[in-house]
């Protein structure tokens, strides 16, 4: 167990640097450079003073020497400045970060208590009509574009109706957890149903197969009660898997729901990364995107582990 | 429904039959051939409402509905029935396009991991993962922003007017492809032990030719069906990018830049906003229904209408 979690690690450890230069390099092919927004900003500058800078920045050397250059200042702790907000780039990522998870956690936990009880329901039914119904509305969730979604209802809750704000966290001279929260409700809505379909026809088709399986015909044949089977039976082995898919959006999480956010105006990672990247903010699109992918990557690692430890068939390391 | 008891997953008739009885699925064929048919006539359309296509007339602005502008003109008096069209034109063939190169990418990829094994395995499994672990959204948007002049191509091809719809092609293809690679990968390990592959090596068949000849076809029904569910997700991304302004520039119409334009006018002209995301929304389910439809025709132990794990 404890060479499987090494090798696993390093292996892990190995893609992040990996990723790194793999992230580092496509952010250096955006349009511009800093030098190349320095001489837009300031006209006196020459073409001898930029070459001046990008020496002193260490940027007139090949790709993989400065990739090294920024490895190493990175892993002294220092992460460099963001050009947009002109502060250290943990700085800037913090708010945003809680931001992003109490949305997407909120969302998350709507669309889990939506999926669970009507994925089990609808198993339960197999091609009943209700069971179709269920199909045809998971359908129209997976494909109904979410930046639609949001236009249409910021059109029906904040313009015709007028019951909700339209974007933001919390309205000029009102502040007060009412207000938050209003501000909160239509990202929110937004997400879950954008998610909350692909939940339920996951916990559908795991709930079938549970319901399939020997140890629940055994259950009912020795005298457990429908509740109990149903519960202690199946759900328990159907859910496990849920594990893997909370690890897989991990990184979503983290990355914050971009489209959402930048349509509703809220302060999140992902209109924070659609910000730098749109702002040629550097260090702060690399830092997010990257701080995106080392924890999906361990959130993948931390799954393996839990799946161990939640379902004792599967020993790790064996397989 | 009766069904036989032993169907190969090829065997045309078979085929057709679970295919036509996923009722949806055939409606959905249906649905989209009229689309491509339609988005494909679009200048043909206009010219027999007695237009030209996609052309300005700031005298008619946000006309209503009528026989000439069936749906009425937009913001800069162009026709929007017409300019749907057109978006069609764009989403579906990126979304095509995009998704068999990914789809083909995929299946290459797959089936050296899964045929060769050992090293090769492991590595491109590792860089499986690590695409799997990037943000998607945050990542095509940078390469959708990446200065083509900066990986060496010409300025002329870089900025020519076709390029938005080929880099969108080619950065969804890039990061698309992990699914139908793992799908095949799988299919191919268990492809591998199999007497007839085992009789092809002992003849002295060639590594490429066992591969091409007797993997290839029998991994194939999963490569398909990954790839035709994946087209969806794909106009998913390509709206969602031309909806941010990195996608396909204006003027050339998608429904995802339609949106952009509408948004402003989400007081003045609502229906201007509903009309290019109901497309969007209607043609992403259309094939997700038909890879619904091919998975439960070409894999018989799909059992009954879509129960299966996502």
């Amino acid at each position: 167990m404890n060479r499987y979690l090494a090798g696993r690690l390093a292996e892990t450890l190995l893609v992040t640097l990996v990723m790194s230069f793999l992230i580092y390099g496509l952010i250096g092919l955006m349009p511009g450079d800093p030098i190349d927004l320095m001489l837009n900003a300031d006209p006196r500058l020459r073409p001898e003073d930029a070459a001046r800078l990008r020496g002193l920045y260490g940027l007139d050397v090949p790709l993989t020497e400065r990739y090294l250059n920024w490895l190493r200042a990175a892993l002294g702790g220092d992460f460099g400045y963001s050009r947009l907000y002109a502060q250290p780039v943990f700085a800037v990522l913090g708010p945003a970060l809680d931001n992003s998870l109490a949305l997407l956690g909120t969302s998350f936990v709507a669309a889990l208590a939506i999926a669970v009880p009507v994925g089990v329901w609808a198993a339960l039914r197999p091609q009943s009509i209700a069971d179709h119904a269920v199909n045809m509305l998971c359908f129209a969730g997976i494909s109904v574009p979410p930046f639609w979604l949001a236009l249409l209802l910021i059109m029906l809750f904040a313009v015709t109706l007028g019951w909700l704000p339209a974007g933001g966290v919390a309205t000029i001279g009102a502040a007060g957890i009412g207000d938050s929260l209003a501000h909160l409700v239509l990202p929110v809505v937004t997400l879950t149903l954008a998610s909350v379909a692909g939940y339920t026809r996951f916990v559908r088709a795991a709930m079938i197969e549970a319901l399939r399986q020997d140890y629940v015909r055994t259950a009912r044949a020795k005298g457990a009660t429908v509740g109990r089977v149903l519960i202690h039976h199946a759900l328990r082995n159907a859910l496990l898997p849920i594990v893997t898919i909370i690890a897989l959006n991990f990184g979503a999480l983290v990355s914050g729901a971009l489209i959402t956010e930048t349509m509703f105006a809220y302060p999140g990672m992902g209109r924070l990364i659609y910000d730098a990247i749109m702002g040629n903010d550097y260090n702060l699109a690399l830092v997010a995107l990257l701080l995106a992918t080392v924890l999906t990557l361990l959130a993948n690692l931390a799954a393996d582990i839990a799946y161990g430890a939640l379902d004792p068939r599967i020993r790790l390391g064996s397989a | 429904m009766a069904r036989p008891l032993l169907a190969l997953p090829l065997e045309p008739d078979a085929f057709w039959r679970r295919f036509l009885s996923h009722r949806l699925a055939a409606a959905s064929a249906g649905v989209l051939a009229a689309l491509v048919l339609l988005s494909l006539l679009a200048p043909l359309l206009a010219w027999s409402m007695g237009h030209a296509a996609d052309r300005v007339d700031l005298l008619d602005r946000f006309a209503p509905a009528s026989w000439t502008h069936p749906l009425g003109t937009d913001e800069l008096g162009r026709d929007v029935l017409i300019r749907l069209l057109l978006g069609g034109q764009a989403s579906l063939f990126v979304g095509l396009a995009a998704a068999l190169a990914a789809g083909m990418l995929g299946t290459l990829i797959g089936i050296l991991a899964g045929y060769y094994g050992g090293r090769l395995d492991a590595v491109l499994m590792r860089i499986v993962d690590g695409v799997i672990a990037l943000p998607l959204l945050p990542v095509l948007i940078v390469l959708a922003a990446v200065d083509l002049t900066k990986l060496g191509l010409p300025a002329s091809l870089a900025q020519s007017g076709d390029a938005d719809l080929y880099r969108i092609v080619a950065i969804i293809a890039l990061f698309g492809w992990t699914t139908v690679a793992r799908l095949v990968r799988a299919a191919t390990l268990s492809m591998r032990e199999r007497e007839f592959v085992r009789a092809a090596t002992a003849l002295g068949a060639s590594a490429g030719r066992i591969m091409l000849v007797h993997i290839l076809p029998n991994v194939a029904s999963p490569a398909l069906v990954a790839t035709t569910l994946s087209i969806g997700n794909v106009i998913l991304f390509e709206s969602v990018l031309s909806f941010l302004g990195l996608g396909i520039q204006p003027p050339h119409a998608s429904w995802g830049n339609m949106l952009t334009g509408a948004q402003e006018l989400i007081w003045s002209a609502p229906a201007l906003v509903v009309y290019p995301g109901a497309m969007i929304f209607v043609t992403v389910m259309a094939f997700n229904f038909l890879g619904d439809g091919l998975e439960q025709a070409l894999d018989p132990r799909a059992g009954r209408p879509w129960a299966r794990g996502t």
